[in-house]
């Protein structure tokens, strides 16, 4: 019998609000659940069940109201705002619904936006991110611009991007939301590579059953609240 | 780099809004440039006016005439180094809207204390040797197509009559900020004719020009040469030329304020303009300015990015409406050239052209950066999609 692998992220009591004018809006209530090493893991829920939100407090890129998510070993609640720019660019690849790639920006250049946060030079920016394209077979519409590409391909664009720097975690929030069937599956198909011959720990929202069937790991939200134990989703 | 590369390339994203509002800067910066132009065409007598120059005149007024006499007690004031005098003719040549200056001077002493009117030997020897005969700027005599030996007549409103001249020379400024249409013809004309038609209006001198020996004696100069016919039946005002100079604009003074006035608030608002063109351009990219900060670029960037942009846009608009200031200036100079013979694009206008362009992308990228800084970036993305 194979030992599990030690958590790379530990979730612990999260609670969080928005707030609206004077209106209190609890989105996420006591939180509490560990990501193994390696892990690729689907949260799941309906609209409004504060996937996205517990997505973006573990990605860095919101804070919780109380709480702790460590990350490796780093307490992530416990940094500045410039701090935390540092340890996304450093830690963390970002795949979205809707691509999010800089319109003037080709392809290549894409991909190589996070390296500039990088001290490698303009030459091994350019080898890195080519490389991260030909992973995502892409490596004949390096020079594209996002507008001259298909949705598929401007996934694959955002997973070369994601992967460029080789982060600690991979955060895609419905990365097939806005995709075809076939494209879909291509996309799925990538992070379950990524997962399985990389070893990526992979945290992925999805409404799409089918794409929560490929992670290894299911959670549930709902109201903000989170299925306690895990042994409850196994896939 | 990659910053550059971005803002520049979404600079002119919308190429017709980035069109729109780099031609109303052109036209902004063209109109604050003629209209800066205008003003420093009206001061253009004042800057040329040399700092040992006085010019001294009737203290009641400068309609009122001084004696001659004065010519010789002037000379003899310590610091004193050239005395020369003259009137203001006020003559017409066919048409009123034919206007130039014409002034009758003592034609020896002012060629000693105006070197900037240049005139060949020859042509100066002609002049002095002949007393009907006038100088004219190059401007003033292509304008007309007078050309040497031709005969003028002026019709006198001050001296009535009509009076005919010849031209002797055609001077030529030192240099370019030097008024080129003027007509000098000589005093002793004017003098000689007085005596026979109104000899009450004989040997009198509508001002008297006197270059001083040091530019430092200026004020002990002045007050001596006031203080010589302090209680006379003619008291004198002496100042510096550029004062002197200075006292006909402050005649005008309200129409140069408000020249000021208008070409500042061309500036103003562009710059509303520009600051709108920026809000719009900011909120249509807040999602990229969300996707910068979750890759990790900071607050510094965005900054970079969006006054960046704005200072593209501004500083093409600028230096396309610098450019064309050039022509324009010129079409305008030469349209307006019996009002204003130096119309000359200055420095000065060149660098507050450049300023205002500064002032234009700072002040239209403050409040956009702000909230690009300020959104949150959770927010940002929502706005994408």
């Amino acid at each position: 019998m194979t030992e599990p692998k030690p958590p790379i992220v530990e979730i612990q009591h999260i609670y969080k609000c928005y707030h609206r004018d004077s209106l209190v809006v609890p989105v996420l209530h006591d939180i509490t659940f560990d990501i193994a090493d390696g892990e690729f893991l689907a949260l799941m829920g309906p609209s409004g069940s504060g996937k996205t939100t517990l997505l973006n407090l573990l990605a860095g890129i919101d804070k919780a109201d109380e709480g702790t998510i460590r990350v490796g070993d780093v307490d992530i609640t416990a940094l500045s705002e410039t701090e935390l720019a540092h340890w996304r660019a450093n830690h963390v690849g970002f795949i979205f619904q809707f691509y999010n790639l800089i319109p003037v920006l080709k392809a290549v250049e894409n991909v190589e936006l996070p390296l500039h946060l990088t001290s490698l030079s303009a030459r091994e920016r350019r080898e890195h991110a080519e490389t991260a394209l030909r992973m995502v077979n892409l490596d004949h519409r390096m020079d594209h611009y996002p507008k001259e590409m298909s949705g598929g391909e401007q996934q694959r664009v955002a997973i070369a991007r994601a992967i460029v720097t080789d982060p600690t975690i991979l955060v895609a929030d419905e990365p097939t939301g806005d995709l075809d069937r076939v494209s879909a599956e291509e996309i799925l198909s990538m992070m379950e590579t990524l997962n399985a011959r990389m070893g990526k720990t992979i945290v992925m929202v999805t409404h799409d059953p089918r794409a929560a069937q490929r992670a290894k790991v299911l959670r549930h939200l709902d109201k903000g609240y989170m299925n306690h134990d895990p042994a409850q989703d196994p896939l | 780099m990659i910053l550059l590369k971005i803002l520049f390339r979404n600079a002119f994203r919308n190429r017709l809004r980035s069109g729109l509002t780099i031609l109303g800067i052109t036209v902004a910066i063209l109109a604050f440039g003629l209209l800066r132009t205008v003003i420093d065409a009206w001061y253009s007598g004042v800057e040329a006016a040399s700092a040992s120059r006085l010019v001294t005149r009737n203290a009641i007024s400068i309609i009122f005439p001084l004696p001659l006499a004065y010519n010789e007690k002037i000379r003899q004031i310590e610091g004193v180094k050239h005395v020369s005098y003259g009137n203001w003719f006020g003559g017409i040549y066919i048409d009123e809207k034919n206007f130039f200056a014409n002034f009758c001077v003592e034609p020896r002493t002012y060629m000693e204390i105006y070197p900037e009117f240049v005139l060949t030997p020859p042509e100066k020897k002609a002049f002095l040797a002949d007393r009907k005969g006038f100088i004219a700027g190059r401007k003033l005599a292509a304008r007309f197509g007078w050309k040497i030996g031709d005969t003028v007549t002026l019709r006198g409103t001050i001296y009535p009559g009509n009076w005919d001249f010849v031209l002797r020379g055609l001077y030529r400024g030192r240099d370019e900020t030097i008024d080129e249409t003027q007509f000098l013809f000589h005093w002793d004309y004017l003098n000689e004719t007085m005596k026979k038609v109104s000899p009450r209006r004989a040997d009198q001198v509508g001002f008297y020009m006197i270059s001083i020996t040091r530019p430092d004696l200026a004020p002990d100069v002045a007050i001596a040469i006031d203080m010589a016919f302090k209680n006379s039946l003619a008291e004198t005002l002496t100042e510096t030329e550029k004062a002197f100079n200075q006292g006909f604009i402050a005649m005008s003074g309200a129409i140069v304020t408000a020249i000021q006035m208008v070409s500042f608030v061309v500036i103003l608002i562009i710059m509303a303009v520009v600051a709108n063109t920026m809000a719009m351009t900011t909120r249509e990219r807040i999602g990229d300015y969300a996707i910068m900060k979750t890759l990790g670029f900071g607050a510094g960037a965005i900054a970079v990015m969006i006054f960046g942009e704005s200072f593209v846009i501004a500083l093409t608009g600028t230096l396309t409406g610098m450019l064309l200031t050039y022509p324009a200036a010129a079409a305008f100079g030469h349209s307006l050239s019996n009002y204003f013979p130096i119309f000359l694009v200055s420095d000065v206008t060149l660098w507050l052209d450049l300023a205002a362009a500064l002032l234009i992308a700072f002040c239209a990228g403050v409040i956009p950066t702000r909230h690009a800084i300020r959104v949150r970036i959770a927010d940002g993305l929502r706005r994408i999609g």
